[in-house]
Formats: C-alpha cells, sequence, structure tokens
C-alpha cells in the first residue's frame, strides 16, 4: 500500500526503476528530487566461518585449565597444612603429647598451685596451652586496628574530600609505597629505632611489646585501609553530596551524614582486609613484639602471636613431631581465621558495587 | 514566580541561612584538619622510615658492598650473594607465575561468563589467596613443596637421596609464585579492562577468531598492565621473608646458588637474621643498615616504576573507555 501513496503523491515518473544505491543517486541527481529508493531486501550470502585452527581451541584449553590454578592453589593450601596437623586427632605418638583439649583447656601442670594455659613446646613436660598466643595475637590486632583505622580512614576523607585533584595524583602513590616496604623493613624498624623511642617516651620494662609491635603493624595495614577508603569514598554519586548540600546541609554534616555512610561498606572492606592482614603478618610481630608467651592483659609486655610462633619455632622442630603438628594446626587455624575475614570483606565489596550501582 | 528570592517567606529566608552558624563553621574547620592530621602522620611516618634508613644506610653503601661477599662473620664485605640468590629466586618465581596469572585474567575477562559459578568460585579464590598471611605460605611450601613434591620426586627418580625433599630455591620461588599469583591476576584483569571494546569488535569483524583477538589485540594492548603485575610481584617477592623461611632460604652460603636444588641467601631473610640473631649487633649494624636499604630502595624503585606504567596506559585511554 505505501508505495501506491508514494506513486499518488510524487506521480509514476519518480518511481525509482533503478535499484542499485549508485544508480539511484545518479537519477535523483538528474532529476533533482528527492526520489524515495526502495531497494528490495537482499538476501545477505551466507557466511560460513572457518573454524577455528585446532590449536587455537587447544590454546583456549590450556587458558580454561590454567584459570583454575588460583583454586587449586587455596585447596591445595588448605588441604596440605591440614594434612600436617590431622595427625593430632589419630596419631598415638602424637596425641600421647597433646590432644585438643590440652591445647584449649588450662591444665594443672606438676610444679604449679593452679591450672593455667601455657605454652612452652620445649620443655621437659612439652606444654601446649595456646591461649597466651590467641591473648596475644587479639593484643597486637587491637592495637594496630586502633592506630590504623582512624589514621586510614581519616587520610582517606582528607584526600577524596578535600585535596584538589593534583594533591590526591601525588599522595595517592605515596601512600601506596607504604605498602611497598617489605614487612622485614618495618620489623627493623620497630625493633632497631621504634622500640628505644618508644622506651624512653613512655618509660617502659620491655623494649620490646605489643605497643610496639602493634604500632609498626599499624603501618602495614594504613595502606590497605587507605587505598579501599579512598576508592569507596570517591565512588560515591556527586548527586548525593549535591542534594545534601541543597537541602542545607553544612559539608561536615555531608560529609558525616551522607558520604561515609554511603560509602561504608567500601570502609568495612578495607577495615576487614587490613585486620587480615593485622592477624597474619609474621615478620613486624616476630621482630618487634618480643615474643614471651605470658597470659597478661597489659599492652606493654612481651607478647608472643600465632604468626610469630610459627615462624620461630618451625625451624627447629621433628618433622612429623607432636610440636611439628601443632604449628601446623595453628597455621590452619589462622588460615581459616584470614580466609573468614576476607570472605567477609570480599561480600562487602560486592554489596558496596550493588548499592551504588543500583542507585547511581 | 519569576522573583525568586522576594518570595521566599522571612521565615523559610532564616532556615536557609541557620545553616551558616558559628558551630558548623568551627565543624567543618576541625573535620578538614583532623583529617589533614591524619594523612600528614601517615606521610610523617613513610617519611621517618626512609630518612633513618638512609641516614645510617647510605654510609655503608657502595659498589663494593653490592659486589663482595660477606667477609668475617657478617662484620665486613658485602651482600653480593644475597644479591644473587634474590635474582635467581625472583626470576624463576616470574617465569613460573607470570603466565598463570595472565592465562588466569584472560580466562577471566574475556572467556568466562562473569556469572558462571567457575568465574565466581576463581575470583573468591584469587580474592582469598590476597589475604591468606605469608607464614601460611610458608607452611604451604614445606608441607606441599617441600614434603610431599620434593619427597615423591625424590623417591621417584634419584632412589631416595634427599636432593629436592628439602629446603631449596625452586620450592621457594614456587611457593612465591603462587604468593603473588593474585598480584598478577589483578593488574592483568585491570589492564584488559581498559582496553576499549572497539577494539576487539574491529579484530572479530575483521574475522579473527576470538582467540586471535585476545593473543593479537587485547593482550598486546594490555601490555603495560602486566608489565605493571610483574613488576609488582616481583617487589613482593623481593620483600617477604616467611614465605622462605622454611622452604630454601640461608643465612650463609660459601658459594653461589647453582642448581635448582640448592638453598640460596636473600636481602630480606639477611635482614631478619642479622637483626635478630645476630652475636655482636653493634659490629654488624651498619651492614644491616645498608642491607635494609638496598632492599628499601629496590622494592621503591619497582613501585615507582609499577606506578609510572600504569599512569601511562591509563592516560593512553583516557579518551577511548567511556
Amino acid at each position: 500500500m505505501s508505495h501506491m501513496r508514494h506513486l499518488f503523491v510524487n506521480g509514476w515518473w519518480s518511481y525509482p526503476r533503478v535499484t542499485t544505491p549508485e544508480g539511484a543517486i545518479a537519477m535523483a541527481r538528474q532529476k533533482s528530487i528527492s526520489a524515495r529508493i526502495a531497494v528490495p531486501p537482499v538476501r545477505p550470502p551466507k557466511l560460513t566461518l572457518a573454524p577455528a585452527p585446532l590449536w587455537h581451541r587447544a590454546a583456549e584449553w590450556l587458558l580454561r585449565c590454567l584459570a583454575v590454578s588460583a583454586v587449586v592453589a587455596i585447596v591445595l593450601i588448605l588441604v596440605f597444612i591440614a594434612k600436617e596437623a590431622a595427625p593430632i586427632f589419630y596419631s598415638a605418638a602424637v596425641r600421647a603429647e597433646v590432644t585438643l583439649s590440652r591445647m584449649w583447656v588450662p591444665q594443672l601442670w606438676p610444679g604449679y598451685d593452679e591450672s593455667a594455659s601455657i605454652w612452652q613446646p620445649v620443655s621437659e613436660i612439652p606444654k601446649f596451652g595456646v591461649w597466651p598466643l590467641i591473648l596475644g595475637t587479639v593484643k597486637v590486632t587491637l592495637v594496630a586496628m586502633a592506630v590504623s583505622v582512624p589514621l586510614g580512614v581519616g587520610a582517606a576523607v582528607y584526600v577524596s574530600q578535600y585535596a584538589r585533584p593534583r594533591t590526591r595524583e601525588i599522595v595517592k602513590p605515596v601512600v601506596e609505597l607504604l605498602a611497598g616496604i617489605p614487612s622485614v623493613v618495618l620489623g627493623f624498624f620497630a625493633l632497631m629505632i621504634m622500640a628505644t623511642w618508644f622506651q624512653h617516651l613512655f618509660g617502659l620494662e620491655s623494649r620490646l611489646n605489643a605497643l610496639v609491635s602493634g604500632v609498626a603493624l599499624s603501618f602495614a595495614v594504613i595502606p590497605v585501609i587507605f587505598t579501599f577508603a579512598e576508592e569507596a569514598l570517591r565512588a560515591v554519586p556527586r548527586s548525593y553530596v549535591e542534594a545534601s548540600t541543597a537541602l542545607g546541609a553544612a559539608r561536615w554534616q555531608t560529609i558525616a551524614q551522607v558520604v561515609l555512610p554511603a560509602a561504608s561498606p567500601g570502609i568495612a572492606a578495607g577495615v576487614a582486609l587490613g585486620l587480615g592482614r593485622a592477624v597474619g603478618e609474621t615478620m613486624i610481630v616476630l621482630m618487634a613484639s618480643g615474643n614471651a608467651a605470658i597470659i597478661s592483659a597489659s599492652l606493654v609486655d612481651s607478647t608472643r602471636t600465632i604468626s610469630a610462633t610459627i615462624a620461630a619455632e618451625l625451624a627447629e622442630v621433628v618433622f612429623g613431631g607432636a610440636h611439628y603438628t601443632v604449628l601446623f594446626f595453628l597455621g590452619t587455624l589462622l588460615f581459616l581465621t584470614t580466609f573468614c575475614i576476607n570472605t567477609l570483606g570480599d561480600w562487602a565489596i560486592r554489596r558496596m558495587k550493588i548499592r551504588l550501582g543500583g542507585s547511581a | 514566580m519569576t522573583a525568586g528570592a522576594a518570595t521566599v517567606p522571612a521565615s523559610d529566608r532564616a532556615a536557609l541561612t541557620a545553616n551558616r552558624t558559628r558551630r558548623n563553621f568551627v565543624a567543618d574547620g576541625a573535620m578538614a584538619i583532623a583529617s589533614g592530621a591524619a594523612l600528614l602522620i601517615v606521610l610523617t611516618i613513610l617519611a621517618v622510615i626512609l630518612f633513618d634508613i638512609i641516614r645510617h644506610g647510605a654510609p655503608r653503601l657502595s659498589i663494593a658492598f653490592l659486589t663482595e661477599a660477606p667477609r668475617n662473620g657478617m662484620t665486613e664485605g658485602g651482600i653480593f650473594p644475597a644479591i644473587i640468590g634474590m635474582l635467581e629466586m625472583v626470576i624463576l618465581m616470574t617465569l613460573a607465575g607470570v603466565p598463570v596469572g595472565v592465562a588466569t585474567a584472560i580466562y577471566l575477562h574475556e572467556y568466562a561468563s562473569p556469572i558462571s559459578p567457575v568465574t565466581r568460585a576463581i575470583r573468591i579464590a584469587v580474592a582469598n589467596l590476597a589475604g591468606v598471611p605469608s607464614i601460611v605460605f610458608g607452611l604451604f611450601g614445606l608441607g606441599f613443596f617441600v614434603q610431599f613434591l620434593g619427597a615423591g620426586i625424590d623417591k621417584a627418580f634419584f632412589h631416595g637421596e634427599k636432593v629436592l625433599g628439602q629446603p631449596a630455591l625452586i620450592w621457594a620461588a614456587l611457593t612465591m609464585a603462587v604468593l603473588t599469583l593474585p598480584v598478577v591476576i589483578v593488574a592483568t584483569e585491570e589492564a584488559l579492562r581498559a582496553v576499549p571494546r572497539e577494539l576487539r569488535e574491529a579484530s572479530l569483524a575483521l574475522g579473527a577468531t576470538q582467540f586471535q583477538t585476545v593473543i593479537h589485540v587485547a593482550v598486546p594492548q594490555a601490555s603495560p598492565g602486566i608489565l605493571t603485575g610483574t613488576i609488582l610481584a616481583v617487589s613482593r617477592g623481593a620483600g617477604e621473608v616467611a614465605p622462605i623461611l622454611f622452604t630454601g632460604a640461608a643465612y650463609f652460603l660459601p658459594q653461589l646458588p647453582k642448581h635448582l636444588s640448592s638453598q640460596f641467601m636473600s636481602p630480606s631473610y639477611h635482614v631478619y637474621v642479622l637483626s635478630t640473631q645476630s652475636p655482636d649487633v653493634d659490629a654488624t649494624q651498619p651492614i644491616l643498615y645498608a642491607t635494609v636499604l638496598v632492599l628499601l630502595l629496590l622494592t621503591f624503585a619497582l613501585n615507582v616504576a609499577a606506578v609510572v606504567v600504569r599512569s601511562r596506559m591509563r592516560r593512553r585511554y583516557a579518551g577511548a573507555t567511556a
């Protein structure tokens, strides 16, 4: 029907007889009228793609196999540290010296008045009470987080909200340089220099303690928290800030009540990953915590953490013995703890993305 | 309607200006100062660490320090064998780890469907692998590489003679390769994401297979990112101690590591041992500081290089991705 109307409107002479574009254009030029060109549909030639060469497909399969390496690695890690820790459940030789209950429940050791959890793996009667190590880990981690969360988040707030773009471009890589410092260097710094300063500053009894190692540990955690918090804060849509300002909020109100809450999952993720790092970090605490396995709530007493215990003792144990098994057990514990913390952090990141992606 | 401000009732006008109070002015300033102070403290920490180590380490640092073997119970000489040991370990680590990491990133970004369970499993594994404590990698290296693979190879090929079933260069390098895998994956994937989709579409439209597109278009375009990942992995590998504690590092060796099965010295391990187990702290201190300085300069140089490469890459695609 439509071409009938076309005929009626433009007259029969204007009906294009040429169907190739070139012809139609030439004709239109000749008559200098706007001809409506009806090109009959041309069935496209059937394209048959040649199958990809065999080796391409082989290479793609290789890619696929290599891609699961990360999964394989994480499974192998769990399997092989758990395998070395497993004799604690069945090996008679190991269980003669240590059992799970003797690790976790305070025991009445000969020569002591009351039952206690004691870590003395190399003594006449080996004692594998883990509570001093767990308490030490918690103490050092708490100190590290207490220092690094305010500093990391505060610096991120400044860089993302107040700093000029040029300042940010310089400051961000500089803070990330802090992340690049090997932990052994931070441990060295804490051991050689910070410990002395702290001792003079606070008049401490023991040079190496939970405070010194916790503060040194925070240097490793700050960049983690900073990076995540800064990215989360900058991902908050401008419209949020504009809406808040338009409603009459002052700048600090906008930041504290709009921007920070909106970025909170991302900040939480940074804190969680920082926590994972703090719990598992080895060299700093090994060098700067003093490594005395004592139960004490004081932050200025010498302290021993789980990770430092593994690092310090594994080199000198008998392969397959009770001590060796317990150290791998502690490693499994450490692995599972950090695995949970990191999964939590990962989940927080994904929530952040969904939240901002859905509303931006 | 047109005379905006004039029609606002007086009470609303008061509400609009109510926020310009002294309280808000003070709170605004306090927040800016507090957050700025946090940043300043972080930067000061970095500066103090750098300053102290450079001040103490620089006088001892020289070409001879880098090219001489330690003498006289580590109180004289240099750290040449440690540097060579670290280089060998890092090269092996790169050869083993980077191809696998790049392949994983290519698969994740170019092939995998984002919602398939395999992809999700890989992503979760990568995220968690990045968070596994380094000492756990050390345990893993000992339990898997040394005790399982090494001892197994010894049993099969060396009639039970201890060749690979003990801490060795190859096992330390492989452990470190697993540790640095997430670094390479994340950097490579970020780079692949930055390559504009149009380039791939153009290649596919020209009749290239997907594999050809990946190999000839996506990966070459993303190569700066792969380089960034490799540099960061090397920097991490050079600095870590915990994973090589039980898998191959040695305090002192009379000769350079010549086989995959020999142990090796490393500056990072050197720092740890010298600072915690040295019998004469005063005598070894200058060497210790200089070693720390070498380690610090090395990792900083690598990190700066990574930042430069990455920002160049970003600038290249600044307008293209949108």
